[in-house]
């Protein structure tokens, strides 16, 4: 084990890492400036376990009817060897895919073990690259790799697509539906990165059988309910500036080590399982660990981060518990006492020059509030 | 002449040409300072000359009087037409052109071979009047919309513009039409380019505005696709100073760092400040003065002798108004009013020997699509023949570490290239080199 | 955002308490709004879980659906919402639709969508009102989009844009959260009251989204009662399923339906502001209109904007945008305000005035009265050299002629034109007087011009041509809804 693996094994303690997958990959680019996050992720603690244990459970519950939603369309999809899936590719997208090759990679005779699937998907897959035979193929239960700050995740894309011009496509299928050629920007700015995470995994997975980057097609393709029905649409999704961004962050969870480095000695966010499995480390110093670690809080993390709630409650009195833009408006000022001592004009001789600006700009603001409202703010 | 500029010659030639049996019209990409205005008076003239009247779009006044102005300079004989609203007082420049005709309806300027006016003003032209070829200047800062209510004029078209500079904008949410071939809020040439995707797309190569120290780092930035290079060579432009560094202090170190190597980044200490941020807005101010005071002198292929830099000749460029505002109030107290302080916005299409800008995303801690929108950055960085010298205060890498990537994503939108993040990224790599630190 | 609306936001994470950011209510009231409150089930594009309506709040009425999926059922629940809804809009002269929250104008939105396509005769004919429901809440949801209308109200909108909360806009999507701030029950802080509305048992979601505990914990398992009694043709069990399923149903809703309509009593007492009235005349026009085009047997909105329909739109999206701003201005002083910090307005006290002034260097003599006033706002170059305007007196023009500083503020001295009757003395009362407060702006609520544009049949070769003419197709009555 590397020295940062080392590290990042006693600040997550005794607890298994969480594996990455496609969705949390894709959230390392939610907030890069947090390093509570950051360390949390690459270290693979249980977020979740761990805000809930500190008395700030995650506000994200998965209702099972969402859940059966996306497994049913998902399964109607692929169904009968994805025929649907290829009529679908055919007909919208103009993929030349004459004849339905359909394979499943998941037969490797009944061998699960990961290594060993990942390895007959990438031999499968790059055979496909070199074979002279020229019909197109849908795989079907890929399994790709990626690394992750010096772990391996093991993904698991929906559906990888193969057609004549020698290219292959990641597919996703999501449950969200596509109305009259649009869908919620969001739920596809979600769907565009995940898919991303599987163009790099396949990229990588091809490289070391001499398979040029270009081979797996930036372009992937989303492939959603119709409309109100559950008749599956595709769309084309370029996911060339979500490959930048991911790039990017991956390489900066590669740097942990700077992060790690400025962490109290013997941090730990262990929870201190007894014999019988039952966690004794007292939920507060448990909280203090976590605090040790600097967080960026904004209230964008209420959507996407199980610390939320604890995170929130440690800025309150903060400026950036009212969100970026007014924190920005409010001329810089860290905290609101402090804003509201510069807005009454009662700011302390340390604060003259670096903060005369937004004293100013504050100072304004409240006489306009106190002129028109008759009360000084 | 120069292989460049024989470079420049070919492509602007194969453009003239190719409008003949262009069967809708052609687009010209156009990096800055590339001659897009020389191309747009040849095109001009030489379709009237070929018999065919041209109607001429450009998104502004000023943009109208100028290509008006040029091509009655070039053309003394063409009957020109300057089509004008209501309120519209004629420049003091189109008064010498005997042949420039000024009028506020279309039908009185039906003889002109040629007839300029603003996209606005053709918007409100109705009737029959029809024109073979219509000239559209500045065609990726026109919104769509603004396309359609002029389209209707014309058979066919030449456009022409920048595709690296600042995109159309709206105040009003326009999340309804994203995805759509004829989105409002696409330029021009991107939803002409959608349902006419047969028209070809040139591009001039290269910029005779930038000197051979930015054209390179521009290019690379901003125009990652097609790039472009400079005119003149490594020699060929030269900014010198004759009063020596009135001691050792950044401000001087920065303008002799310009003045030798084309850039220079003015380091103020990291901070994160209110948008008018004093010391910020005083070092734009002070570099400008700076330059003055040091009696600057531009040698260049136009003025191989040597000509002194005027106040009018330097800007200062920043993204917000109340930024321009401050900045021109530290230079009228000390009675520079000539030095042209403005927004990325309203600098777009001008040019000037030296170019001082506020960095947009200075003093932040975070950044939003506003600022970090490549157009914005490119605007200011392209504007000058001589020196760009950039205030900023340190940090902003740290920033773009920072930065979460979480827009919303809209199906069947073309993606926009360069991405805002990877242009910032790329021109402060170029810059760092050219670090010079306040105080 | 603006820095006047986050200082507001300080000063009420202070005082535990919202904060006024406006002095007069700028969205129309209808005496008799209907409130609706739709419940989506989770998973689905749009798939009517419950709704809870009505335009009298000692009367909701609640409907349920207890197979979402089954394409019988849904239509059964778009009728009888068609025949309240559309009863509500015959017998209202002045119909308005408030949901929770912009995801409940999205469900609207999306429900006109799924009906109005639909026909009500032939092979896949749904229940009579459907489709014109459709069209009625696609009609609904666009003017919510008018940045000029009241029709439609999304009720968190339209409370933070009267107050202040202390937390931040991604917290203020929710309407429990908001109202703890703005009306905490006594012995509660508007923070303490915000941070239990985010608990869903004490404070069930507003919707559409339903709490996906309550979905896992409750609502399934009454679901699968009623398909296990609908099975089994016990009609008593089915009966009590289907009762037990509605009650849990009305938990969820019954308090949300309390929260908007102590919402709408908050707004109520909140003054109107002077334009109101004007634009809501215009909303009516509207309703009016749309009315007669469905009359006429004109066709149910497009799914999406032709070129020319988006052109058009987007040209009288931003030029009311823009007079609504202003409108806005002159109604109150808190948005004037906003004008004030960017330097776009000044205002002070009146200290000298001349109204009889003469002016006599042009041909004729024009009365060109002078007032000076004190003011401590930034009065910039920009505004010195345009033309103003005065709340006060709208159709009066003013022109700043001299400005002095005066320590920390500014002597400024405007010469008037207009507004002040024909002869060469002012009408009284038409030119300020001493002592009194003005303030003068560099806006105008001028009418703009709607462009021209071509016909959608002339669409230019640039957009793709002309359009294919609109047949309502077969496909579209038949279109899934599943």
């Amino acid at each position: 084990m590397s020295g940062t693996e080392a590290r990042l094994a006693r600040v997550r303690g005794r607890a298994l890492p969480r594996s990455h997958n496609a969705r949390t990959i894709a959230a390392l680019a939610a907030n890069p400036g947090c390093a509570r996050r950051a360390i949390m992720d690459a270290a693979g603690v249980d977020k979740q376990r761990i805000a809930a244990y500190t008395g700030y459970p995650a506000p994200f519950g998965q209702s099972r009817f969402a859940l059966a939603r996306g497994t049913a369309f998902e399964a109607q999809v692929k169904a009968s060897g994805a025929a649907g899936l290829l009529t679908l590719l055919r007909e919208h997208l103009d993929l030349p895919i004459p004849e339905a090759h359909y394979d499943d990679l998941n037969d490797v005779g009944g061998n699960t073990d990961l290594t060993v699937r990942y390895a007959a998907t990438r031999q499968k897959l790059a055979t496909a690259v070199t074979s002279a035979a020229d019909a197109g193929t849908m795989f079907d239960h890929p399994l790709l790799r990626l690394e992750v700050g010096g772990r391996h995740a093991f993904l698991e894309p929906d559906l990888i697509a193969f057609q004549l011009r020698g290219r292959f496509h990641v597919v996703e299928i999501k449950s969200f539906a596509v109305i009259d050629g649009q869908a919620d920007g969001d739920k596809v700015a979600q769907a565009a990165i995940q898919s991303a995470v599987y163009v790099l995994a396949l990229r990588q997975a091809l490289a070391g059988h001499g398979v040029a980057p270009e081979t797996v097609a930036d372009e992937t393709i989303l492939v959603c309910p119709k409309d109100f029905s559950s008749q599956p649409a595709a769309t084309s999704v370029d996911v060339r500036k979500q490959l930048t961004v991911l790039r990017r962050q991956l390489s900066r969870i590669a740097r942990i080590d700077d992060l790690l480095g400025q962490l109290p000695p013997g941090l730990t966010l262990d929870l201190d399982p007894d014999g019988a499995g039952v966690p004794q480390r007292k939920p507060a110093g448990l909280a203090a660990a976590i605090r040790a670690i600097d967080a960026r809080y904004a209230p964008e993390c209420l959507n996407t981060c199980e610390m939320c709630f604890l995170c929130r409650d440690e800025a309150r009195g903060t400026t950036a518990r009212l969100g970026r833009a007014a924190r920005e408006e409010l001329g810089g000022v860290e905290d609101v006492p402090a804003v509201l001592r510069l807005a009454r004009g009662e700011h302390r001789p340390e604060e003259e020059g670096d903060l005369a600006e937004a004293a100013a700009l504050l100072r304004s603001a409240a006489a306009l509030r106190a002129e028109i409202l008759g009360e000084a703010v | 002449m120069t292989s460049t500029a024989e470079l420049a010659e070919d492509a602007t030639r194969q453009i003239l040409t190719s409008l003949g049996a262009a069967e809708r019209g052609v687009v010209v990409d156009s990096p800055p300072g590339a001659g897009k205005s020389t191309l747009v008076v040849r095109a001009a003239a030489g379709l009237a000359e070929s018999g065919e009247p041209v109607m001429v779009i450009a998104q502004t006044n000023e943009q109208v009087d100028d290509l008006t102005d040029r091509l009655a300079s070039a053309h003394p004989d063409l009957a020109v037409g300057r089509l004008a609203a209501g309120g519209y007082l004629p420049a003091p420049r189109l008064a010498g052109h005997e042949k420039v005709t000024v009028a506020t309806k279309a039908a009185d300027l039906e003889q002109c071979a040629v007839v300029l006016g603003t996209a606005h003003k053709w918007a409100t032209v109705s009737g029959d009047l029809r024109w073979p070829w219509a000239i559209v200047d500045e065609a990726y800062q026109m919104r769509s919309d603004l396309l359609l209510r002029v389209a209707e004029r014309f058979d066919r078209a030449l456009f022409v513009g920048d595709p690296g500079q600042l995109d159309p904008f709206s105040t009003v949410d326009t999340d309804r039409w994203a995805g759509l071939t004829w989105d409002p809020m696409q330029s021009a040439v991107a939803v002409l380019l959608r349902h006419n995707p047969d028209i070809a797309v040139r591009t001039l190569p290269v910029s005779w505005r930038l000197p051979a120290s930015a054209a390179p780092a521009v290019s690379e930035a901003f125009y990652p696709f097609t790039g472009f290079t400079a005119a003149t060579g490594a020699g060929d432009r030269r900014l010198e100073l004759l009063a020596r560094p009135l001691g050792r202090n950044g401000l001087d170190q920065a303008v002799d760092m310009a003045a030798g190597a084309g850039w220079a980044l003015c380091e103020l200490p990291a901070r994160h400040t209110v948008r008018t941020d004093r010391e910020a807005v005083l070092a734009c101010a002070a570099l400008a003065e700076r330059f003055l005071q040091r009696g600057a002198m531009s040698y260049s292929e136009q003025a191989v002798a040597g000509v002194p830099v005027t106040a009018s000749r330097i800007a200062v460029g920043t993204a917000h108004r109340d930024q321009a505002q401050a900045v021109r109030q530290v230079l009228a107290g000390s009675g520079l009013r000539e030095v042209v302080v403005d927004t990325a916005n309203r600098l777009q299409g001008r040019e000037f020997d030296i170019m001082v800008m506020l960095h947009p995303l200075s003093g932040r801690r975070d950044a939003t699509a506003f600022h970090l929108e490549a157009g914005r950055l490119c605007v200011l960085a392209s504007r000058h023949r001589h020196a760009c010298v950039v205030v900023a205060r340190a940090g902003i890498p740290e920033l773009l570490d920072a930065h979460p990537s979480t827009e919303p994503v809209y199906l069947n939108q073309p993606v926009r290239f360069p991405d805002g993040w990877e242009a910032n990224q790329s021109f402060l790599a170029h810059l760092s080199q050219f670090t010079v630190r306040l105080p | 955002m603006s820095t006047l609306i986050s200082l507001a936001r300080a000063v009420a994470v202070e005082r535990e308490l919202a904060q006024p950011i406006r002095t007069v209510r700028h969205v129309h009231l209808a005496d008799r709004p209907l409130v609706f409150i739709p419940l989506a089930m989770a998973g689905e594009a749009n798939a009517p879980l419950a709704a809870m309506l009505g335009d009298d709040p000692a009367s909701a009425r609640l409907l349920t659906v207890a197979e979402p999926r089954d394409r019988d059922q849904r239509f059964a629940f778009a009728a009888e919402l068609a025949g309240i809804v559309l009863g509500y809009i015959e017998n209202s002269h002045a119909p308005q639709l408030i949901v929770p929250n912009p995801a409940g104008v999205t469900f609207t939105r999306l429900l006109g969508r799924s009906t109005r396509f639909r026909r009500t005769s032939g092979e896949w004919a749904v229940p009579a009102g459907v489709p014109l429901l459709g069209r009625w809440l696609t009609f609904f949801s666009e003017r919510y989009e008018h940045p000029a209308s009241s029709l439609m109200v999304a009720m968190t909108g339209a409370l933070t844009e009267h107050w202040a909360t202390g937390q931040s806009p991604v917290e203020d999507l929710s309407l429990g959260a908001v109202l703890g701030w703005v009306d905490p029950p006594s012995g509660m802080s508007g923070a303490q009251a915000a941070a239990a509305a985010e608990d869903p048992v004490v404070c069930p979601p507003a919707g559409p989204a339903t709490d996906p505990t309550f979905d896992n914990e409750v609502l399934e398992p009454r679901m699968l009662a009623i398909r296990t009694a609908g099975l089994t043709g016990d009609g008593r069990a089915y009966d009590r399923a289907r009762q037990a399923f509605d009650e849990a149903l009305a938990t969820q809703l019954t308090p949300v339906w309390a929260m908007m309509w102590r919402a709408v009593d908050l707004l109520r007492r909140v003054p109107e502001a002077g334009h109101v009235r004007q634009r809501w005349t215009d909303d009516l026009d509207a309703v009016a209109w749309h009315a007669g085009h469905i009359g006429e047997g004109g066709p149910p909105q497009a799914r999406r904007d032709g070129a020319v329909a988006a052109a058009r739109r987007l040209a009288n999206m931003e030029r009311i945008q823009e007079m609504v701003a202003v409108q806005r201005a002159f109604d109150d002083p808190l948005v004037m305000a906003e004008y004030r910090m960017t330097g776009a307005a000044f205002a002070g006290e009146v200290v000298h005035a001349e109204p009889d002034r003469v002016d006599g260097s042009g041909r004729r003599r024009v009365l060109r009265p002078r007032v000076t006033l004190v003011t401590s706002d930034d009065v910039s170059e920009q505004i010195s050299a345009s033309e103003l305007t005065s709340p006060a007196r709208p159709s009066q023009k003013a022109r700043v002629v001299s400005l002095t500083a005066a320590g920390d503020q500014c002597r400024v001295t405007v010469e008037l034109k207009g507004g002040m009757g024909r002869s060469l003395t002012p009408v009284p009362g038409s030119v300020p007087a001493v002592g009194e407060r003005v303030c003068y702006a560099m806006v105008s609520d001028s009418y703009q011009n709607p462009p021209a544009l071509p016909a959608p049949e002339d669409t230019p070769w640039t957009h793709g041509g002309p359009p294919p003419q609109y047949t309502p197709a077969d496909d579209e009555a038949r279109e899934d809804w599943s």
